[in-house]
């Protein structure tokens, strides 16, 4: 049976865990590393787009950049952990994605009042290529985001996991995240109002 | 009679001169409460010294020589199940100069060597071994002057591990009282009366722990602390979350109590009703949510019910102070860092398949619980957090002294109600339970209490 992940969560089951752990673990391999410099540019300026969309609060269109049926992962352990054992500090299938920029467009969403002024920096773009399908790859990638919040200026930094899907277009290439995950150097610690998407 | 090194807590001259009367009134306090870094440092003593103060669960240091650091008020704490298995609370202090000794967030340990100078002190607080120790004068190091400070009374209550400096304190038992028996139901809920901690939401916000506590059984704010929170969860279906919040709370069947010692507790389970799935259905959506239900209910019929139960937040805030909340299924513990600075952090709990009765779907079961539990601190407690921050904002204003709780009061008849024991219940939106929790704050902050450490392994009992 069809369902609408914006609607129904069923896509996220024990198999979708099994998954995503295997795909999040150990899948830097040097061996992996692909040195297609077009290949390279290509997700580096799909990297640089969603960071674009969210500076911008373009964030319909930055769900729009994701599959159907995805993920938007901040784990709470540095090495990702467990997600069927421990809490995240974000586990967002499609719709609770959906339902984050919803309560952010509400206008009462008060640790977002003012909305957050972001600048992100995306950098060190390293593309792997996946077992699992000729057109799946893995991007890693640094990430520096400075917040402008309540007078104070604040910053998230780490490292992005990307599942990528390849598009042929028209145009060339284009891209699908499959899986987001966002690894902050200080995800076990205390976060000050972590209410902007990472 | 417990053998402790007694010593003047010093905090009784630190704020010497406050007028606790004018500071903590019938109806309102002083923004000085929130503000003063005096008064700050004296509650670290009078009350994060002189309480019971919950410092950590007993499954996470399920095993003799499994320790997890924590803190009392702002002593850094090592709570450790020693060797022969009783559960300290030691200083991570080294006794020589001062430095820590414990830099690891948890693990397994029969002692703990100072990185600065190399002394050694087993996991009960004994120090082990100094080197070089002919550098010494004779006896100069004999007998418990050099072990770690640690705390003489550790007790526990159903898993949560609370301390006190307190020699003249009550027995946990006593201090905890009525609360006992929302906690109770809260565990007794769960398979074997039990839950494991696992990981934690952590979050933080510039402003005084108290207002935290003071939120704590707070049903005034919450259709407007949390309006983008009840949008949500009702967007694509109804009757999902607090919306019982949404019509007159006043009047709900919901409830907050308070048992005295400032512990509370909100009771929002009248507002559903008592039958297995009642909760699983007013959850709001998650992920996995419908693929783990259709699954149950094939495979278990009515007893689907139940499993989806222990995935469901439970709707309850359960708060023992100074700083221990249960709600939902987290453990939420608050820790003052500075006057205007608190970590407020959610641990995240398990269910245990204790009598073996879940088998294969406990799995399912904890990840769904894991989502449920991201769901507040996600969506809900960041707002509340602001809130807290810009509450901290306003009371800069230094001669708009008054900071108001008086919902409720002089309107008691037919809306409160005491019983011979004196537990107070009320509607879930007055402000009772501050009123009668800042009677208490005044009392201990009014007292000189004798707090005091002990450095001999052997002396406590809890």
């Amino acid at each position: 049976m069809n369902h609408d992940p914006s609607k129904t969560s069923h896509y996220v089951d024990a198999g979708f865990y099994e998954k995503l752990i295997a795909d999040f673990g150990g899948w830097q391999s040097d061996a992996a590393e692909q040195s297609d410099v077009g290949l390279r540019d290509s997700c580096r300026r799909f990297l640089e787009k969603e960071a674009r969309f969210l500076d911008q609060g373009r964030n319909a269109e930055w769900l729009g950049l994701f599959a159907p049926e995805c993920l938007y992962w901040v784990p709470a352990s540095l090495d990702g952990g467990d997600p069927r054992r421990e809490v995240a500090v974000s586990f967002d299938d499609r719709r609770r994605m959906e339902d984050r920029v919803f309560r952010l467009d509400t206008d009462h969403a008060w640790s977002q009042q003012p909305v957050s002024r972001t600048a992100r920096l995306v950098s060190n773009v390293t593309v792997y290529a996946t077992d699992a399908a000729d057109d799946v790859f893995m991007v890693r990638s640094n990430f520096l985001t400075t917040e402008f919040q309540a007078g104070d200026k604040r910053i998230y930094t780490g490292w992005y996991g990307h599942q990528l899907r390849r598009l042929g277009n028209s145009n060339g290439e284009s891209w699908q995240i499959l899986v987001k995950q966002v690894n902050l150097i200080d995800c076990d610690q205390n976060l000050r109002n972590p209410s902007i998407v990472l | 009679m417990i053998k402790m090194d007694k010593m003047s807590a010093g905090a009784g001259s630190l704020d010497a001169g406050y007028d606790w009367d004018r500071l903590v009134q019938e109806d309102r306090v002083s923004r000085q409460i929130y503000t003063d870094p005096v008064i700050f440092a004296a509650e670290m003593t009078k009350i994060f010294g002189a309480v019971w103060v919950y410092i950590a669960h007993e499954s996470q240091i399920p095993n003799n020589d499994n320790f997890v650091r924590s803190r009392l008020g702002l002593r850094p704490i090592i709570v450790t199940r020693d060797s022969s298995g009783r559960v300290r609370a030691l200083y991570n202090r080294c006794t020589h100069r001062g430095a820590t000794i414990c830099r690891q967030d948890s693990g397994s340990a029969k002692g703990f060597t100072c990185p600065y100078h190399g002394w050694a002190y087993s996991n009960n607080g004994k120090l082990s071994g100094v080197p070089w120790p002919d550098g010494y004068a004779d006896d100069a190091l004999d007998g418990d002057k050099f072990n770690l400070a640690q705390v003489a009374r550790v007790d526990s209550y159903r898993g949560f591990i609370f301390a006190t400096l307190n020699a003249d304190a009550p027995s946990l038992d006593d201090y905890l009282g009525g609360v006992k028996q929302p906690i109770d139901e809260w565990l007794d809920r769960q398979p074997g009366g039990k839950v494991a901690v696992c990981n934690a939401n952590r979050l933080k916000f510039d402003g005084n722990w108290k207002l935290a506590y003071d939120n704590a059984a707070d049903g005034y704010h919450v259709v407007f602390s949390h309006r983008s929170l009840l949008a949500m969860e009702n967007r694509m279906a109804e009757d999902k979350g607090m919306t019982y919040y949404k019509e007159n709370p006043d009047g709900a069947p919901m409830y907050v109590r308070y048992f005295g010692n400032g512990h509370h507790f909100k009771d929002k389970r009248p507002n559903m009703e008592v039958r297995p799935g009642a909760m699983w259905e007013i959850e709001s959506l998650h992920p996995g949510m419908e693929h783990v239900e259709e699954d149950f209910r094939r495979r278990h019929g009515d007893r689907a019910n139940e499993l989806l139960d222990l995935a469901s937040s439970e709707p309850v805030n359960i708060n023992v102070f100074p700083n221990l909340m249960l709600l939902g299924n987290h453990i939420q513990v608050v820790q003052p860092l500075s006057v205007s600075e608190t970590d407020t952090t959610w641990w995240g709990t398990a269910v245990i398949d204790v009598d073996g009765d879940i088998g294969d779907d406990l799995e399912a079961i904890n990840a769904l619980r894991m989502r449920t539990q991201e769901g507040f601190p996600n969506f809900g407690e960041v707002d509340d957090l602001m809130n807290f921050e810009q509450i901290q904002a306003g009371l800069a204003a230094a001669e708009d002294e008054w900071v108001y709780m008086h919902r409720g009061l002089g309107l008691e008849e037919g809306r409160i109600t005491v019983d011979e024991g004196g537990v107070i219940t009320g509607p879930a939106t007055d402000e009772v339970f501050m009123r009668e929790t800042m009677k208490v704050y005044k009392r201990l902050m009014s007292d000189d209490p004798a707090i005091g450490i002990t450095r001999d392994p052997d002396a406590g009992d809890g």
